[in-house]
């Protein structure tokens, strides 16, 4: 420690006297740091800023791979207009986002509540309500097919000891769309729950003592403390999950295919069919443009919030 | 006051085992459907636990499926991910943070915003990128005549090696060291790339195991863009495998079950051993936004 208060005193003494010198000293300093960028910012611009400006131009072209890019001017988005495909798998994700948002919400508000009570035993529910994040949407589509298997699947078995007969989850369009959003549900609220954590935790515990002496039960303090202090994390969480929402694939893909007749196609696999079944990639890009437009609304929300929330 | 503080725990415990038997029950029936034969996992009614345990599914999970090359595969695109992102990371999140140079601000302000552009967008025009990539895989100079990196596995390691939140996750670490060490080393005359290396990086291991952790289950769990760049059979990952177990609309549920539990063990034991990182990792996403 005494060392390095009298490094900095002699620095200090040394960069008084030689002031020329400090120039060349940060040409060597900005040197190395642009070193160290430099492999990011290769694959930056590679990756993502080419892309990004490609995206664009795509939208104006007929492009297959293997024939060479015809330019059409307005024609993709003009097809946008009538691609009913399209417009369902819109109505899809917004019917699925309705339902979604709202329950992760809920639940996954619920479960920080659960656990971050002064109960034996929590960090074992806490390790149980979260242990789904950790697998993939793929796997856990998979572990869910079986699940929801209408013969033999765990959950139509179960029903059936009740006396109903459970219907073909992943083959009617009601029950498909309703496991989809259960799958991602199950999936997702475990992170969720962590970041609610953060937030209880952030809640000054005098609130709770004067509540307390007021003689407000738990269930009161709940509606009227932590509710209401957790809005801002509330509002992160579901532009977050809304953002989320707007491009699932995996677990579409896993479930269903996208069916039956399309009523769980989600816009990323209209996408994904158009520009790699179909390659159509021109077509394709003028369809991710008008996606990418609406969550970048979302995004701009998401931001707004952020920033009032800071003053 | 005891008798409702004692209501208040049952109803805890009641809520909280339901829910925790939701999140678990499909892991639990997963595994015990992969150690039945086949004649007791279709069964009505279900029996819960197998008469004798055989590892058949397994066995026939690897023969059926080359489901040990995936293994293989998945585990080294997880491997490259996370040593690409916790190398270029550092560097960059290292400079940002602890360097002066010209565009320092503007620079970083970019690649944070390039944190808001969804992948979907950018997803056409990597594919054609990589197509065309010049002198790879029989293009020319140009790009043209082969099929760039596609079908490699460099089409997914390439794209994801320096991420922005890799970078961006770094430098918040990098912010919270002190400078003293920095500025008393170059009194000494060391290099400024081994002040990085041997100074400053030693004392990031904490950030690196959460960053590392946090890139591994996402190269791990991808599924969509191996799907779009990976044609080849020999090259698939686990999470693209897995779809080889459903013929026809024939499942084979039995080997896919056992499959899929070889893929979430290995991310469930990690998290097992490594809790505080992950949740690190799940808590700065929150914030980043």
């Amino acid at each position: 420690m005494k060392l390095n208060k009298i490094n900095s005193a002699h620095e200090s003494s040394l960069s008084l006297g030689t002031v020329p010198k400090k120039s060349s000293f940060n040409r060597y300093q900005s040197r190395a740091a642009y070193f160290l960028i430099a492999p990011t910012l290769i694959l930056f611009v590679v990756f993502m800023v080419i892309p990004i400006g490609m995206a664009i131009f795509l939208s104006f072209t007929n492009y297959d791979i293997i024939s060479s890019m015809e330019f059409v001017g307005l024609d993709n988005f003009k097809r946008l207009i009538d691609d009913a495909i399209l417009w369902q798998t819109f109505r899809n994700v917004g019917v699925l986002t309705l339902f979604f948002v709202p329950l992760m919400i809920i639940i996954s508000l619920l479960l920080a509540v659960l656990v971050t009570q002064p109960f034996r035993g929590v960090t074992l529910f806490r390790l149980a309500f979260y242990i789904p994040t950790v697998t993939s949407a793929v796997a856990a589509s998979i572990v869910w097919l079986w699940m929801l298997n209408s013969e033999y699947g765990l959950i139509n078995q179960m029903l059936s000891y009740v006396g109903i007969a459970g219907p073909a989850w992943l083959s009617e369009s009601g029950p498909a769309m309703a496991s989809v959003i259960a799958v991602t549900l199950w999936l997702g609220v475990g992170g969720n729950m962590i970041i609610y954590m953060a937030g209880i935790k952030g809640i000054p515990t005098q609130l709770y003592e004067a509540a307390r002496i007021d003689g407000a039960s738990s269930f009161k303090q709940l509606i009227y403390i932590t509710f209401p202090m957790l809005r801002p994390t509330t509002l992160l969480v579901s532009t977050m999950t809304i953002i989320g929402a707007l491009q699932i694939f995996d677990q579409a893909y896993v479930l269903t295919q996208g069916g039956p007749a399309n009523s769980t196609k989600t816009i990323v696999y209209h996408i994904y069919t158009t520009g790699f079944e179909q390659l159509q990639m021109g077509y394709a890009s003028a369809q991710a443009l008008v996606l990418t437009i609406t969550i970048l609304i979302f995004t701009a929300i998401n931001f707004k919030i952020n920033h009032s929330k800071d003053q | 006051m005891k008798k409702s503080e004692n209501l208040k725990k049952l109803i805890f415990y009641i809520i909280s085992s339901a829910i925790a038997v939701i999140m678990v029950m499909p892991f639990i029936w997963s595994l015990l459907t992969s150690i039945k034969p086949d004649t007791e996992i279709f069964r009505i009614p279900l029996q819960w636990l197998p008469s004798t345990i055989t590892f058949d599914q397994y066995i026939e999970a690897f023969e059926s499926v080359p489901f040990a090359r995936y293994l293989f595969n998945s585990l080294y695109l997880a491997v490259m991910g996370v040593f690409f992102n916790l190398l270029f990371g550092s560097m960059s999140g290292y400079a940002f943070a602890k360097l002066k140079f010209k565009g320092r601000k503007v620079i970083f302000a970019v690649l944070l915003a390039a944190m808001m552009i969804p992948g979907v967008v950018v997803m056409i025009p990597q594919y054609i990128v990589l197509n065309n990539m010049p002198l790879m895989g029989g293009n020319d100079i140009f790009g043209q005549g082969g099929h760039g990196l596609l079908n490699n596995f460099w089409a997914v390691i390439l794209p994801g090696a320096a991420g922005s939140f890799a970078v961006f996750f770094m430098r918040q670490f990098f912010l919270t060291l002190p400078d003293e060490y920095m500025e008393s080393a170059r009194i000494d005359g060391c290099s400024e790339f081994r002040i990085y290396w041997n100074l400053y990086l030693p004392l990031t291991k904490p950030a690196l195991a959460t960053l590392g952790i946090f890139t591994f289950q996402a190269g791990w769990n991808s599924f969509l863009w191996p799907l779009i760049v990976l044609n080849d059979r020999s090259l698939y990952t686990v999470q693209i495998g897995l779809q080889a177990f459903t013929f026809d609309k024939q499942t084979a549920y039995g080997p896919m079950m056992a499959a899929t539990i070889i893929i979430i063990l290995p991310i469930i034991a990690l998290f097992m051993y490594l809790q505080k990182y992950f949740i690190d990792g799940a808590n700065f996403s929150g914030i980043k936004s």
